[in-house]
C-alpha cells in the first residue's frame, strides 16, 4: 500500500509532485484550449 | 506499404490520425501514470536516500523527455528546413513549449532532490549546467519565433537555432562520464543498477511521460494547423 508519510523529506517530495502536477495541468488545459479556439475560428471563417 | 512518416506528412491524413491517436495516448498516459505512482509511493525508502528516492519517479522521466523532445524538435526543424514542409514546421513549433516545460520540471525536481541529498539547491555541475543550456535553447527557440514578424523567416531562423542546439544533447548525456560530477550516471541504461521495486515504477512513469507527450504534441500540432487554416481563411476573406 502507498505510504504518503515522507517524514523530514516531505518538504521536498510534495513540492516536487505538486509542481509537476501543476505544470502538466497547465500544458493539458493550454493545449486543448489553443486547439479548440483555433478550430472554432477556422470553422467559422471557412463557413460559406 | 506507405511508411508512417510519409503517411503522416499529409495534413488531412494527419488530422484524421491524430483525432483518435491523441485521446488514446492520453488515456494510456493516465493509466501508466496511475500504476507508476501507486507502485512508486508503495516502494520502500532507499537505504541511502530515504523517502527522497520517490522524486526519481518524476525527475528522471522529465529529464529523459526533455532530451527526447529536443530530438523531435531537431528532426522536425531539419525536415521543415530541407523540404519546407508545413506539418514539420508545425510539429517543431508544437514541440518547443512542451520540451521547455519538461526541462523546467527536470531542473526544479532535480533541485528539490539535490537539496536534501547534496546539501545544495544548485551546483554548477556539468550535467546541471548542460541541462540549463538545453532549457535556454528551448526558450531562445520560442523567443526567436515570436520576435520575427514574418512567420516564414522566424520559422527558418528558429529551425537553424534548433539544429545548433542538437550539439548540446551528447554533452548532456555524457557529461557525467566526461567530467567529475555530483550527479550520478544513468541508472536506467545500466543493467542491475536499480532493483525492480524502483525500476518498475520508473519505467512505467517514463512510458507515461512519453505517452503524455505524444498526446499533447498531437493536440498542439492540430491546434497549429487550425491556426494556419484560420489565418489563411481570414487573409482570403480580406482580399475578397
Amino acid at each position: 500500500m502507498p505510504d504518503p508519510n515522507f517524514g523530514k523529506y516531505a518538504a521536498y517530495i510534495w513540492p516536487a509532485y505538486i509542481i509537476t502536477a501543476l505544470v502538466f495541468a497547465g500544458l493539458i488545459v493550454g493545449s486543448l484550449r489553443h486547439a479548440r479556439a483555433w478550430r472554432r475560428r477556422a470553422e467559422a471563417l471557412q463557413r460559406p | 506499404m506507405i511508411p508512417a512518416p510519409a503517411f503522416l506528412a499529409n495534413p488531412e491524413r494527419f488530422m484524421a490520425f491524430s483525432r483518435w491517436a491523441a485521446p488514446l495516448l492520453g488515456v494510456i498516459a493516465i493509466a501508466l501514470a496511475a500504476a507508476g505512482l501507486w507502485l512508486g509511493f508503495a516502494a520502500p525508502d532507499d537505504y541511502q536516500q530515504g523517502a527522497t528516492v520517490r522524486i526519481m519517479f518524476i525527475h528522471v522521466p522529465a529529464a529523459i523527455l526533455a532530451m527526447f523532445v529536443y530530438v523531435c524538435l531537431g528532426v522536425a526543424s531539419l525536415l521543415a528546413l530541407v523540404f519546407r514542409h508545413l506539418l514539420a514546421d508545425a510539429a517543431a513549433q508544437a514541440a518547443a513549449p512542451l520540451g521547455a516545460a519538461l526541462t523546467f520540471l527536470a531542473l526544479v525536481t532535480g533541485s528539490l532532490w539535490g537539496r536534501p541529498m547534496w546539501g545544495a539547491w544548485w551546483v554548477w555541475d556539468a550535467r546541471l549546467t548542460s541541462v540549463l543550456v538545453l532549457f535556454l535553447f528551448y526558450i531562445a527557440y520560442l523567443a526567436l519565433r515570436a520576435s520575427i514578424d514574418d512567420e516564414a523567416k522566424g520559422a527558418r531562423a528558429a529551425a537553424i537555432l534548433a539544429l545548433v542546439g542538437l550539439v548540446n544533447l551528447p554533452i548532456v548525456h555524457f557529461s557525467v562520464y566526461w567530467w567529475n560530477s555530483l550527479h550520478q550516471g544513468s541508472s536506467m541504461l545500466t543493467k542491475g543498477a536499480l532493483p525492480p521495486v524502483y525500476a518498475i515504477p520508473l519505467y512505467l512513469m517514463t512510458l507515461a511521460y512519453l505517452a503524455g507527450f505524444g498526446a499533447l504534441w498531437l493536440v498542439r500540432i492540430r491546434g497549429e494547423l487550425w491556426r494556419r487554416r484560420a489565418e489563411a481563411a481570414a487573409l482570403r476573406a480580406a482580399r475578397a
